[in-house]
């Protein structure tokens, strides 16, 4: 059965014969436009970022790598205004946001789990009905106005508070828990918050880490309902960050920078757009090897 | 489970009692329920209005640019993957395309616009080497072109996960018995890979024709001022830009009403469809 191609590498099977070199090749070629077109950009906008202003005025606004970095943009729209103030609220809004979805969508999640829990099937599809026909922008436009929650924070989390997609891969992840561990806990007698804290919580932590992602980047992403119901001094960064680099307005304008430290404004844009990145690429290799564990679980079961 | 429950009660069934508002003239002073009824007015209003069939076209016009061009990228990509023989630069690749989903609209139509501006990267490259220079954005004749460029860039690394999920899952001995009976590459790839992954591949296009009057809100919205209603005029938006920026919500409501019953009865369709076909479909 395995003939001569597999003596060359034992540990191939044999279907995995070695390509021809212009396969190869072709292969290469599209794999290196393919990296090529993703991370020029970030290249691009971190360099310039960093790069000093006269740089960026002799390139004609764009550098692709700094011969002569510097932090000053970063300090500038650091040292208080309204990027800095910005910041803060996406990062509380993360921050709290994530942590009430992920205890909502896990109780939810966790009490559809289980078998036998009261309506728990006609539940479960009036939960689904609400990701095929959502509600529609106007009336829930309506509702916030009619709750009183403009111009608060609390507009940028109720209203999203949970996810069906998340909600479906938590439940998945939940119902494919042995049994047997429900049932030992149940003879030493542990009730539903027990077995829940104990036995469920800890051996979810893959899957609770990845919709605890989802969320946080869909909540650090979020601009929309910022511009919607917020007063623009409690915008969040995306809020600002389309404003100012997308809407072209002048970042200066608005007394962000400090008397004699004004950077060119492709510098300053580009600093903004770096540090609403940035922690997305931080927690980014983290939970990468859980992504595809999460997406399936949720693909499959919905 | 309170929380929860609660949440989708108000959020979701007590948002979409609200709809009701597309058979009233909305008058804020009064509130919702105090407003009087005006009937189908707001849908005969709509029907009788070119704006809005206008933005209905532009919708389908993208959607299906999208489909085509969009739908089968991550296909190719998975399949590239699936074929590499090096795992670790396999985890690399899949590493790096997936990233760009993870960043949000705002950013990527800026990165766009910062590379493809009239000052951008792209042109100062042109205008530098003696090319004469292109205007991209806020070009209208280029809008949908770009608008679907920059889905690809942003999600079809992110789309090849359930593709690889699926090529991962390809019964090893079934290549096995194909190179034994002589089949090269391509014949294994036309006659072992593409059947095993047909179902999922019908799956997923179902589940983007149901989705098809959605094509991206966040991101027209973004970049509809830079080219105008004209082209840049999608559903989504002319709900928003009636209903939120010009104040006319019982029409602005219709107009959203009116869409989600059309992608209702598609979801429907396409399910039909592919029970007829054999496949299995979203739901029974």
């Amino acid at each position: 059965m395995t003939t001569a191609v597999s003596t060359k590498n034992p540990t191939r099977p044999a279907w995995k014969e070695n390509p021809k070199p212009a396969t190869q090749a072709a292969k290469a070629v599209a794999i290196t436009v393919v990296l090529a077109l993703v991370l020029i950009p970030f290249l691009v906008i971190i360099s310039t970022s960093l790069a000093s202003n006269k740089e960026v005025v002799a390139n004609g606004g764009w550098v692709l790598w700094p011969t002569d970095p510097t932090l000053r943009a970063y300090r500038n729209i650091l040292s208080g205004g309204i990027v800095t103030k910005a910041l803060g609220v996406s990062v509380g809004v993360t921050l709290i946001g994530t942590l009430a979805s992920l205890a909502c969508t896990s109780f939810l999640a966790y009490a559809l789990s289980r078998p036998g829990v009261l309506g728990g099937k006609p539940i479960l599809l009036i939960i689904l009905f609400t990701f095929l026909f959502p509600p529609g922008m106007i009336p829930a436009f309506l509702l916030v106005k009619g709750l009183g929650l403009q111009n608060m924070y609390a507009a940028l989390i109720a209203p999203v508070l949970i996810n069906v997609f998340n909600l479906v891969v938590l439940r998945g992840f939940f119902q494919g828990i042995p049994e047997e561990l429900y049932e030992a806990a149940r003879l030493d007698g542990a009730g539903d918050w027990t077995v829940f804290w104990r036995i469920v919580l800890p051996l979810s932590k893959a899957a609770l880490a990845v919709v605890g992602l989802f969320y946080a980047v869909s909540y650090w992403n979020a601009w929309f309902n910022a511009s919607i119901y917020l007063e623009s001094d409690h915008w969040p960064l995306s809020q600002v960050l389309r404003t100012y680099v997308i809407g072209g307005a002048q970042i200066s304008d608005t007394g962000l920078s400090e008397a004699g430290m004004v950077s060119a404004p492709q510098t300053t844009q580009m600093a903004v757009l770096v540090i609403a990145t940035v922690p997305i690429l931080l927690v980014y290799p983290f939970l990468q090897k859980y992504f595809t564990k999460g997406v399936l679980t949720g693909a499959v079961k919905s | 489970m309170v929380p929860g429950l609660a949440y989708f009660l108000l959020f979701h069934y007590g948002a979409f009692v609200g709809n009701v508002v597309a058979f009233k003239e909305y008058v804020p002073f009064d509130g919702l329920w105090a407003s009087p009824w005006v009937g189908f007015e707001n849908f005969t209003r709509m029907f009788g209005d070119a704006d809005f069939w206008h933005a209905t076209w532009n919708t389908f016009y993208i959607a299906v640019l999208q489909l085509t061009f969009f739908f089968p990228i991550p296909l190719a990509i998975a399949l590239l993957l699936h074929s590499l023989t090096s795992d670790f630069l396999r985890r690399f690749v899949q590493s790096v395309v997936y990233l760009p989903h993870f960043l949000s609209w705002v950013i990527v139509v800026a990165l766009f616009q910062q590379v493809l501006s009239d000052t951008g990267l792209l042109n100062s490259f042109l205008g530098d080497s003696g090319i004469h220079t292109v205007d991209i954005i806020g070009n209208p004749d280029a809008y949908r072109p770009l608008v679907v460029a920059e889905v690809v860039w942003k999600d079809a690394g992110w789309g090849t996960i359930i593709f690889l999920a699926a090529l991962m899952q390809v019964d090893e001995q079934q290549y096995e018995a194909a190179a034994i009976d002589g089949a090269g590459p391509w014949r294994r790839f036309w006659h072992v890979t593409l059947p095993s992954i047909r179902p999922i591949i019908v799956l997923l296009l179902i589940m983007r024709l149901g989705d098809i009057l959605s094509v991206g809100f966040e991101q027209m919205l973004l970049q509809r001022q830079s080219v105008g209603p004209e082209v840049g005029e999608v559903l989504d938006t002319f709900v928003f830009w009636q209903g939120i920026v010009g104040g006319d919500t019982g029409y602005a409501a219709a107009a959203g009403l009116f869409k989600g019953l059309v992608g209702a009865v598609l979801v429907f369709t396409a399910n039909r469809v592919a029970h007829k076909l054999g496949e299995q479909g979203i739901y029974k």
